[in-house]
């Protein structure tokens, strides 16, 4: 069966439409790449997937796991094991990472009726994920991405998702913002993710990512759908060629 | 307008304090009682066309015929419950009188000295007489001058000059309701000695239902070098009425650091007044105000600026839900030989309903012209983003409202330096808050259709 099964899926942002008509069969443990020009709605089916209420979803079904994932709220796609990587981590004065990791990991534990994790279990597997994200765990005591660098609060993002070891892990534009060096750190931790049991949708712009976590698949979203499918080969292309046989869509839109 | 039908109940309540008073207090005591109800009765209540209480109407109070409280007992179930532990020792007063049954103040740290207020006066040499009363402004401030007629008792609290006391004096302030309205005038005096360093914590509570009036004053003196942190906490029950004025007094050098926790009452007022008159003083003036339902809780503070090189620091975060309402009146007063002032001052507020309101109101009188002083105010909601955000990492929405509620209220609690008394406010205002999360979670709409959806063998 199919982790992720999205038909023809449509939704909408104060009545304008953004996603018209979407279809995309995720297998467990494919790493999918979803490329495409600003504003082809990359962003939006990211959100819908983690099921923000600020987009209004106009037609079509997401059975994820074989469950309705439409119906569910964002904590429980969170339980069910959907992982999202913000494009911009929020940043929450107040809240500590250590503390913050630890609540969720135990909402979720608490959703799948396990017993909480310690102190003594979470500090052990915290420093480990820390190591392999070469975080400092001075920053952990910090506020949650409060203060910290563009890169960092991208490391962070993959940071709880290593913590959290979601099924399905979506990465919206993880790359934007991130030095080379950066880049390598956030795709090494990526890419130990990586497994049967885990499936990847990772969005991105620009190729450069995808030379480090090499996709099984490449789809090119324009417009609100999906344009091409391809492997990995296809996304070397449009390094070349670029979005402009994508972007003329607003010119034939006009009457000629 | 002196003594109205309104005024009627204080009259007679000063009446039976000058008829006992006579007998057993001082001739300055006495004359000091006078000059307070003279002053208050020629003045009356402030109303809203008073500036400094333009957002809060007296009436619901000044329409409650309160009387003073009769004496209870020692015997209060469930105290224990209250108590602060890790406290150097403990002050309870009973309806404005001092309970020693209830009280623990055996074993005190080396320089610090503790008793009722009335028995500090009995002893000539503590040296309570020299300050009580020097410090409130009669003729201004109505409340003070009630309390200064009407006081019964209260605490003394003497730490010897270097004495450095790190465990909390708890004074507990209980209001046993339920009867008849009852009005109580706890009246404390603080006096810190040179490089003396103390933490009090002022605790009041209603054990019961019902209304109740507490008009309490303290006078909190910080000799030069002088390091002392003072907590109000206010948790009585929603229908009392609290007015708290807390006047320090700061010499040169001394740090005093005010921390105000407003989750309870119906009616309250917080008075904090410092008056930095040596060089080089410091304070903070740091507090939350958290209301629901239709409590109002009014913070009015004036900083007064008296000598050069001096810092105060104001940080006030309010959150307010259902139809509660909030004020923030914050005066700076840089006096004309107060250069090199450096004073600043900070409201932050949460609404979480549309009912609920906040006035906030900053006012800066500077005499001085090299100060540097600076203001502001914020007003939000929860925000998408964050809620979201936490959402999606698996909190459900109660949780993650709770945490960002909490975090909004954690920028306060990390200007508390000093333990237990922290951990002893924080477990109260994350008791708070987890009701006011409830309380949202169940207003909400939304949450509704979730419970439908998490059950629908009921709904069938």
């Amino acid at each position: 069966m199919s982790l992720l099964e999205i038909k023809n899926l449509r939704a909408a942002v104060e009545g304008h439409e953004i996603l018209k008509g979407v279809n995309l069969t995720i297998n467990p443990g494919e790493v999918h790449s979803i490329m495409g020009p600003n504003g082809s709605g990359k962003s939006t089916l990211a959100q819908v997937l983690a099921r923000r209420d600020t987009f209004e979803v106009t037609g079509g079904e997401i059975l994820y796991n074989g469950k309705d994932l439409l119906r569910m709220k964002p904590e429980e796609a969170a339980c069910e094991g959907v992982f999202l990587a913000f494009q911009y981590p929020v940043e929450i004065p107040g809240i500590g990472n250590a503390y913050f990791l630890r609540s969720a990991i135990n909402a979720i534990r608490k959703y799948r009726g396990e017993d909480e994790m310690d102190a003594m279990d979470f500090l052990p597997l915290f420093r480990e994920n820390l190591k392999l994200l070469e975080m400092d765990e001075k920053l952990m005591n910090r506020s949650v991405n409060e203060g910290f660098s563009g890169g960092e609060k991208k490391r962070n993002e993959i940071l709880q998702m290593a913590m959290l070891q979601p099924k399905l892990a979506i990465l919206d534009e993880t790359d934007s913002g991130l030095d080379i060096d950066a880049l390598k750190i956030v795709a090494r931790g990526v890419n130990a993710l990586r497994g049967p049991e885990r499936s990847m949708l990772v969005i991105t712009h620009y190729q450069r990512l995808l030379n480090y976590i090499v996709p099984d698949f490449v789809h090119v979203l324009v417009d609100g759908q999906i344009a091409r499918s391809g492997g990995p080969e296809l996304a070397r292309e449009l390094e070349e060629t670029g979005y402009g046989w994508a972007e003329p869509a607003t010119q034939q839109a006009l009457p000629a | 307008m002196a003594t109205t039908a309104k005024l009627q109940n204080y009259f007679e309540a000063f009446n039976e304090m000058e008829a006992r008073g006579e007998a057993s207090e001082p001739v300055w005591l006495h004359q000091l009682r006078s000059e307070g109800w003279a002053s208050f009765s020629a003045n009356g209540f402030p109303t809203v066309r008073d500036e400094d209480w333009r957002f809060t109407s007296l009436a619901p109070l000044t329409r409650t015929p309160f009387r003073r409280a009769t004496a209870a007992d020692d015997l209060i179930p469930g105290i224990e419950a209250l108590h602060l532990s890790g406290a150097a020792c403990r002050l309870v007063f009973v309806n404005g009188r001092f309970a020693p049954g209830l009280s623990a103040t055996g074993n005190l740290p080396a320089g610090l000295q503790v008793s009722s207020l009335v028995q500090a006066l009995g002893d000539k040499t503590g040296g309570a007489e020299q300050h009580l009363g020097r410090y409130v402004n009669l003729r201004r401030d109505a409340f003070a001058a009630l309390n200064t007629a009407l006081w019964e008792d209260g605490a003394y609290i003497r730490i010897r000059r270097g004495a450095r006391i790190e465990q909390p004096v708890h004074l507990l302030f209980l209001s046993t309701t339920g009867g008849a309205p009852t009005m109580t005038h706890p009246r404390t005096l603080i006096v810190a000695e040179p490089a003396s360093q103390a933490v009090i914590v002022e605790d009041y509570v209603s054990s019961g239902n019902g209304a109740a009036f507490s008009n309490s004053v303290t006078e909190l003196v910080a000799a030069g070098d002088a390091i002392v942190s003072h907590y109000l906490v206010e948790r009585e029950n929603y229908d009392s009425f609290n007015v708290s004025t807390l006047r320090i007094e700061q010499a040169r050098g001394a740090n005093v650091s005010s921390h105000s926790i407003l989750l309870g009452g119906g009616l309250v007022r917080n008075n904090v007044h410092p008056v930095l008159n040596g060089p080089g003083a410091e304070c903070l003036i740091n507090g939350l105000f958290v209301g629901a339902g239709r409590q109002h809780l009014d913070n009015y503070m004036l900083v007064e600026h008296a000598s050069p090189n001096g810092s105060s620091r104001q940080f006030y975060n309010g959150i307010l839900d259902q139809q509660a309402r909030g004020v923030f009146h914050g005066r700076i007063v840089v006096h004309k030989d107060a250069q090199k002032t450096d004073a600043k001052q900070t409201n932050r507020n949460l609404l979480l309903s549309d009912d609920a309101r906040i006035d906030t109101k900053p006012q800066l009188e500077i005499r001085a012209d090299d100060v540097k002083c600076t203001h502001g105010a914020t007003i939000g909601r929860i925000e998408d983003e964050p809620l979201f955000y936490l959402r999606s990492r698996g909190l459900d929405e109660r949780s993650a409202r709770n945490l960002l509620l909490y975090a909004f209220a954690a920028e306060c609690l990390d200007r508390m330096m000093e333990q237990p008394a922290r951990d002893f406010v924080e477990e109260l205002i994350q008791k708070r808050l987890r009701e006011i999360a409830n309380a949202e979670q169940q207003a909400s709409p939304s949450s509704q259709e979730a419970r439908a959806d998490a059950s629908p063998e009921e709904v069938a």
